[in-house]
């Protein structure tokens, strides 16, 4: 008799604690349904990077999913593009456009005359590894119209981003899914 | 160096010397040029991830089914495997119950943090499955279990002491990622997954080390990460015993026969006690020490983490950035620090940064508090666990430790065919 007292005890304490569970699950499940936010995913904020080149070697892809992006409003369609050319050994009459002149590491720029004195600069992303660069020289000396950003036809979006993990300037940040790109506008009039 | 800088000043003075619209953009082209647009591919779909979630849904439920009503071993294998192809090789592993937790905590901690709803189902529907079915999300679900699963060649028994030891793990684990994820600091769970990089082909050195030679000790002992070191299986270990429909090796009678035992590489099943119990005052007495003991422990422990707080918030960024541009404004830094560059470059002021790092410091201070006191606990409950004696008077399931992978049902030679025998209410039969 007293082992079947002890059984009903247990019996019971059980059941009262996965009730006490269940409860406890639904109420998360509440609470959630009503903060009920939508997706997010990872973005560079191109004022805070400083292209440090990690994105190139730490996405958990290869080549990562980080390109380099053109906003051409922003671009000054710069003959002389510090973007394009390494500043080092431009070639003096400015045709060359030869590996050995250029700053890209896999030849992902492509410049193409429009009419004197502009010339046109648009990457290929296929090419591109991220490695910000042509960023660095186009923020430099130019008018900064080239910058990163994951590109979400590529990001795998993991938990922890092993980019943003890395990156000492903080900029890879989540933001809502709806708005995944934080590209560089057309500056205001000043 | 010097000849380099004089280059490009002499080039930038020839671009500017070449005319101001160098620099500015053109506002029209004689030739009807117009301006690319910038191309912008959208993020996977929402609805896919609703998917993500169905199909988690979904293979809970058939994993249920297999193992629990089907009892099928080779069953509850083929839709693990499934699963890893699908979460781990397709989805790369992302995003899983397992790491969803730190979602969680940072989604408590920080209210700029809103948690995605599929996220938070992902963190639920396993734990709620554990409430009525077990640990089927164990069994044939959660990638990084199946991983382990499949390579188990020759199990052998870890011993009693050492399990029971290395069981307190994965609570220390759990705290630990509440504590980083928390804070802002880190996803610990993520960076330090021993699996994640054989799902993408892709990661560091040393994690692909510390994989290789779990999966090295996965194959003698059964599911080294799911028993010693998941901090989700922590959570699903606390409500597996309250379970509803729990595994059974036999719906029939047990015949004490010793070989569900032995088939069981997860040490989830508990021999018979012994016939004649110890005297009842001795256990009594070491059963109220060790509930003086608690308090003690969750003092000691909390004691003991809060001397870590300042080498715990050094993981923070801000923290590290703090401390690299103190060194670098005292000329003690040696080399360039990228932080610094960043820090520099964003103006930041060094007395904002410095109070941002203050209060970071004081987080992890209060926070290493009730890590160390969790860690206390932990060890004091597990020690009243032992010390509590429970009669069995046959093979037992440890409902919270069984993986639920099907493997006793073939070992046990009770035919489990035919209708389960009536119960007879317990205490009657004796």
């Amino acid at each position: 008799m007293a082992d079947d007292n002890a059984t009903t005890r247990r019996a019971f304490l059980t059941h009262a604690l996965r009730g006490l569970g269940l409860l406890a699950v639904g109420g998360a499940a509440a609470a959630l349904a009503q903060a009920g936010a939508a997706g997010t995913v990872w973005q560079i904020d191109p004022d805070a990077c400083i292209q440090c080149g990690q994105c190139a070697t730490h996405c958990v892809l290869r080549p990562s999913a980080v390109k380099c992006v053109h906003t051409h409003a922003l671009c000054g369609y710069c003959k002389l593009c510090f973007g394009y050319f390494e500043s080092e050994s431009i070639p003096d009459e400015l045709t060359g456009t030869g590996a050995e002149f250029q700053r890209c590491p896999t030849d992902a720029i492509r410049r193409r005359f429009v009419e004197d004195p502009f010339y046109e600069y648009v990457i290929d992303e296929s090419r591109c590894i991220g490695c910000g660069t042509c960023v660095k020289g186009c923020a430099a000396y130019g008018n900064g119209s080239l910058f990163l950003q994951i590109r979400h036809d590529r990001c795998v979006h993991c938990n922890a981003c092993a980019i943003a993990a890395a990156c000492p300037a903080r900029a890879i940040r989540r933001v809502p899914a709806d708005r995944p790109y934080l590209l560089k506008q057309t500056r205001a009039p000043a | 160096m010097m000849r380099r800088r004089a280059a490009q000043f002499a080039l930038l003075f020839l671009a500017l010397a070449a005319g101001a619209q160098v620099f500015q953009p053109p506002t029209e082209f004689q030739s009807g040029y117009t301006l690319p647009a910038t191309p912008v591919p959208p993020p996977r779909a929402d609805w896919l991830g609703w998917l993500d979630v169905g199909l988690l849904a979904l293979a809970l439920i058939l994993a249920a089914w297999l193992a629990l009503r089907k009892r099928s071993r080779p069953g509850v294998l083929l839709l693990a495997v499934g699963s890893l192809l699908y979460f781990g090789f397709y989805r790369h592993g992302c995003i899983c119950p397992v790491g969803s937790v730190q979602n969680v905590a940072l989604a408590m901690a920080d209210p700029g943090y809103a948690l995605p709803v599929t996220v938070g189902l992902f963190f639920l529907l396993p734990l709620l499955c554990a409430l009525v079915v077990g640990r089927v999300f164990c069994a044939a679900v959660c990638p990084l279990g199946v991983a382990q699963e499949v390579v188990l060649l020759r199990p052998i028994t870890v011993p009693s002491w050492l399990a029971h030891a290395l069981g307190v793990l994965p609570f220390v684990y759990l705290g630990a990622a509440v504590l980083f994820a928390a804070t802002g600091s880190a996803f610990l769970i993520c960076q330090y997954d021993p699996f994640v990089l054989f799902f993408r082909f892709s990661g560091s050195a040393a994690m692909l080390v510390i994989g290789i030679g779990m999966l090295l000790v996965a194959t003698v002992i059964g599911r080294p990460y799911c028993r010693f070191l998941c901090p989700y299986g922590a959570l699903l270990r606390l409500l597996a015993p309250l379970t509803r429909w729990p595994v059974r090796i036999t719906p029939r009678t047990c015949v004490n026969c010793t070989l569900c035992h032995d088939a069981c590489p997860h040490g989830a099943i508990h021999p018979p006690t012994p016939e004649e119990p110890r005297p009842r005052g001795e256990g009594k007495a070491r059963l109220v020490g060790l509930l003086l003991l608690l308090p003690v422990l969750v003092a000691a422990g909390a004691f003991l983490a809060r001397q870590t707080s300042p080498a715990l918030a050094r993981l923070h960024p801000t923290v590290r950035t703090a401390e690299q541009v103190s060194l670098h404004g005292a000329g003690l830094l040696a080399g360039e620090s990228n932080a610094v560059i960043a820090f520099e470059h964003a103006a930041g002021e060094t007395g904002i940064l410095y109070a941002h790092a203050r209060a970071i410091q004081r987080r992890f201070d209060r926070a290493s508090w009730y890590w160390g006191g969790w860690i206390g606990l932990v060890i004091g409950i597990k020690l009243l666990t032992l010390a509590l004696r429970r009669r069995r008077t046959e093979y037992t399931i440890d409902q919270g430790a069984c993986l639920a992978c099907a493997r006793c049902y073939p070992s046990c030679p009770v035919p489990a065919d035919g209708p389960p025998e009536v119960a007879a209410p317990e205490g009657s039969a004796r």
